[in-house]
């Protein structure tokens, strides 16, 4: 061991002995004490930005004219329409949200190859809100010290009226994120006002509820226990990394041994190796999840950078470089011990794949979206009879179709089909155009189901003779096919 | 008894183990989980106010009722009165508005179909098939021949009355046993048969004697089905001249026609059925295909 490299350079822990925890282990309450620094303003921002949208999203109008919401974002589930600005989904077109998904999952896992679990740090809900609720906590309760001491102290009328103050304003963050979310459901501005007179209907009111509960539970009571405990990113992520991904780093061949400043400060002037770490404790004292990175890599840490403002700020102050904590690899802190040069490769055959995959995804929907038909047809055979001989002996088929107008006005459709020769068409109940086809009238954003007749003369047919459905808008050309048989005796 | 639940203290949690040993395995007697424990209690009291609550327990011949005197029938009921509130509107504008002009609003007529779809899916379907597509002696009804007429009016009134049914305003008149009641001899009723068979250019047999069955047709038949056979909608005597035949154009099937006489039963929905349901039936059954305008 005294010829390894890495003699001196260890963490007073190792990884092996940090796993002998206990297995079962009550919780310990964490006070995560506030830190200032480049990722703490990173996470305002992203905190104020994420939430601004999804708080205030509902709200932004959309004008798709007058058959239509004007709501950007809406799922209207009595009416089975999605909304995206621009885009409106049909039930039937519901792979644009499968597409969606598999996109998510290919950012997410782009984001890992490259940073970690960076998308815990900064962007999950539980992150986001748990934050937000720190942050009401620290500013009713005080910061760490405070919050620590108050726990010791006896009960006061003080103590209990702060603890009144902070639990209210957490269900008051909890009830409006619950109530935004409603808001995608139905008109934003119009549900607003039922829910004041309280004329909205109850299963909004069942909604907010829900999410009321699980946001003021989530992120004020389990925070941290959800990461590590509940989620099963950790777990999947841990098998996705590979040694080149940045992930927050105790750089430990600059900071052991570690000890404190006079400690350290004694062992450099005797020509002893001493490292930069003072072991203040900062990086554990902010740690939400309340670990101590300098154990090395761990599944608790959600990698959201707040260790490395601590210990900036406290290597500034002692007049030492920055980054004694930082988004690297392990791999590279081996590398500088053993006096190889670092190696950084964000392009990698991994991170190739999931930047091609999410190109290759997105173009297949946004080719989809562009060539997205705003006329559906679709036709189901009569199966019981197959055909019906009439008195003269002609052969009569029933269909019935299904005609999907996705635009937003009425639309008038002639309907002909291809395949037969002798063939009529007869649509039950419909209407003739001016050139005396048969027609069908649908109007704006509906579907409309018609039976529809094909009869041949009584010249002999083959059992079975393909058929092609036309359905042509009368006033753009646009064109819907549709195929099927004509069966016969 | 203490050694069973408080057995030796583990060396390696410190925590008393239950004295149970498997294999030197031994559980440790560690306290439940206090979430659970509230969670089981909860369960109790939930159970014991849900008994309180519906029905819960069996009695001899009855049922503990409960004091929310909860009742699935009364709910399914309830969901049928606000299924029928529901369609309310459409039901009503259907009542009211007259048979023939129902065709002139897309979105009532629809309606419409679908009513008429389902009503005729419950009470038509075991004779005529779930399409209407019928059977030997169950009429087609896509198809275009009709024996009491297929306007909606005479569709109409033949589901309401029938056909030989119990209503006395249901059709009458039916095809007479030609041979059991010896009007016909058994020569005679091969020669009519094959006339008729001719008559809609089906083959006949060889050397049949065509001249005779025309004119056993023209003494015997002629006044219902008519001189060329062209059938009679107020008799609900079949037109014999077209391809369609709802006992079968064979031979065999004819003579056994002539010699036992048809006479299907349509039964009187009127009654039954409520009269917007009878409206909705007309009109579907007359989409079907073979509706006629007039
Ligand atoms: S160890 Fe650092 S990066 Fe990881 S969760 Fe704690 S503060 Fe965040
Ligand atoms: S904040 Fe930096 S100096 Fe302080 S204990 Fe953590 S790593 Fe060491």
């Amino acid at each position: 061991m005294a010829d390894s490299p890495l003699a001196g350079h260890l963490p007073s822990k190792t990884v092996d002995e940090a796993d002998e925890q206990p297995l079962y282990v009550s919780r310990k309450k964490i006070y995560p004490q506030a830190v200032k620094g480049r990722f703490r303003t990173i996470k305002w921002a992203v905190l104020f930005v994420a939430l601004g949208i999804y708080y205030f999203l509902p709200f932004v109008r959309w004008d798709r004219g007058p058959h239509a919401p004007n709501q950007a974002i809406l799922v209207d589930l009595a009416n089975s329409r999605f909304y995206f600005f621009f885009i409106e989904i049909w039930p039937q077109e519901v792979y644009y949200i499968t597409g969606l998904l598999i996109l998510a999952a290919l950012v997410l896992f782009l984001m890992n190859a490259v940073a970690g679990r960076i998308w815990c740090g900064y962007l999950c809900p539980q992150t986001v809100w748990t934050d937000l609720f720190y942050a009401v906590e620290r500013l009713i309760e005080g910061d760490r010290r405070e919050r620590t001491r108050r726990t010791k102290e006896k009960a006061t009328l003080e103590i209990f009226t702060l603890k009144l103050l902070k639990h209210s304003i957490w269900l008051l963050i909890a009830w409006w994120t619950g109530g935004a979310w409603v808001l995608y459901f139905a008109d934003a501005p119009t549900l607003v006002g039922q829910l004041l007179t309280f004329q909205a209907p109850p299963i909004a009111y069942i909604w907010i509820g829900i999410l009321t509960f699980t946001t003021y539970t989530l992120a004020g009571f389990m925070r941290e226990q959800v990461c590590t405990y509940m989620c099963p990113w950790p777990r999947i992520q841990a098998a996705l990394t590979d040694e080149y991904a940045l992930n927050v780093t105790y750089r430990y061949d600059r900071g052991e041994p570690r000890g404190s400043m006079k400690k350290n400060d004694a062992l450099k002037k005797q020509g002893a190796p001493a490292g930069d770490c003072i072991d203040c404790n900062q990086c554990v004292a902010v740690c939400p999840t309340g670990i101590d990175i300098r154990d090395g890599l761990q599944l608790d840490c959600i990698q959201c950078g707040l260790c490395i403002d601590a210990c900036n700020t406290v290597m500034a102050k002692i007049g030492r470089p920055e980054n004694l904590i930082a988004y690297d690899t392990e791999m590279n802190v081996q590398a500088r011990i053993e006096g190889r040069p670092e190696v950084r490769r964000v392009v990698r055959p991994r991170t190739l794949l999931y930047a091609g995959l999410i190109a290759l995804v997105g173009a297949i929907m946004v080719a989809a979206l562009a060539t997205r038909h705003t006329t559906d047809l679709s036709v189901m055979h009569d199966r019981n009879p197959v055909f019906v001989r009439l008195s003269d002996g002609a052969i009569r088929n029933g269909f019935t179709i299904r005609v999907s107008n996705k635009n937003l006005e009425e639309r008038r459709y002639a309907l002909g089909v291809d395949g037969l020769q002798d063939a009529r068409l007869d649509i039950v109940g419909g209407q003739l155009d001016p050139q005396g086809r048969p027609m069908v009238v649908v109007g704006p954003d509906q579907t409309l189901e018609a039976r529809v007749l094909v009869t041949a003369g009584d010249a002999k047919h083959p059992s079975s003779t393909a058929l092609r459905f036309t359905l042509t808008d009368i006033a753009s050309g646009e064109t819907a096919y549709a195929n099927d048989h004509f069966m016969a005796p | 008894m203490s050694q069973e639940t408080h057995g030796p203290v583990d060396s390696v949690t410190g925590v008393t183990t239950t004295g149970h040993s498997w294999d030197e395995i031994q559980e440790l007697n560690n306290p439940l989980p206090r979430w659970w424990l509230w969670t089981f209690y909860a369960s109790i009291i939930w159970a014991a106010a849900y008994c309180v609550a519906y029905p819960a327990w069996p009695l001899v011949s009855s049922y503990t009722k409960g004091v929310l005197s909860w009742h699935s029938r009364e709910a399914i009921e309830t969901d049928l009165a606000d299924l029928k509130s529901l369609r309310a509107g459409m039901t009503a504008k259907l009542a009211e508005t007259p048979l023939e002009q129902v065709g002139q609003d897309a979105e009532l007529f629809t309606f419409a179909r679908a009513q008429g779809k389902a009503a005729f899916g419950d009470n038509c379907a075991p004779c005529h098939g779930a399409g209407g597509a019928g059977a030997k002696g169950y009429p087609n009804l896509n198809d275009d021949d009709w024996l009491w007429g297929g306007n909606l009016a005479q569709i109409e009134q033949t589901i309401r009355h029938g056909a030989r049914s119990t209503s006395d305003q249901g059709h009458q008149g039916s095809m007479p046993a030609f041979g059991r009641e010896g009007m016909l001899k058994r020569q005679e009723i091969s020669q009519v048969a094959d006339f008729v068979r001719s008559l809609s250019g089906l083959p006949v047999d060889q050397g049949a004697d065509l001249a005779a069955g025309a004119k056993i047709f023209a003494d015997n038949c002629a006044a219902c089905h008519g001189d060329k056979g062209q059938g009679n909608q107020d008799l609900g005597a079949p037109n014999l001249s077209d391809q369609i035949w709802l006992f079968g154009s064979s031979k065999t099937a004819i003579m056994e026609g002539l010699h036992n006489g048809r006479g299907g039963v349509m039964p009187a929905w009127q009654g039954r059925l409520d009269d917007t349901t009878i409206k909705a039936l007309t009109l579907y059954v007359h989409s079907l295909g073979g509706g006629r305008a007039e």
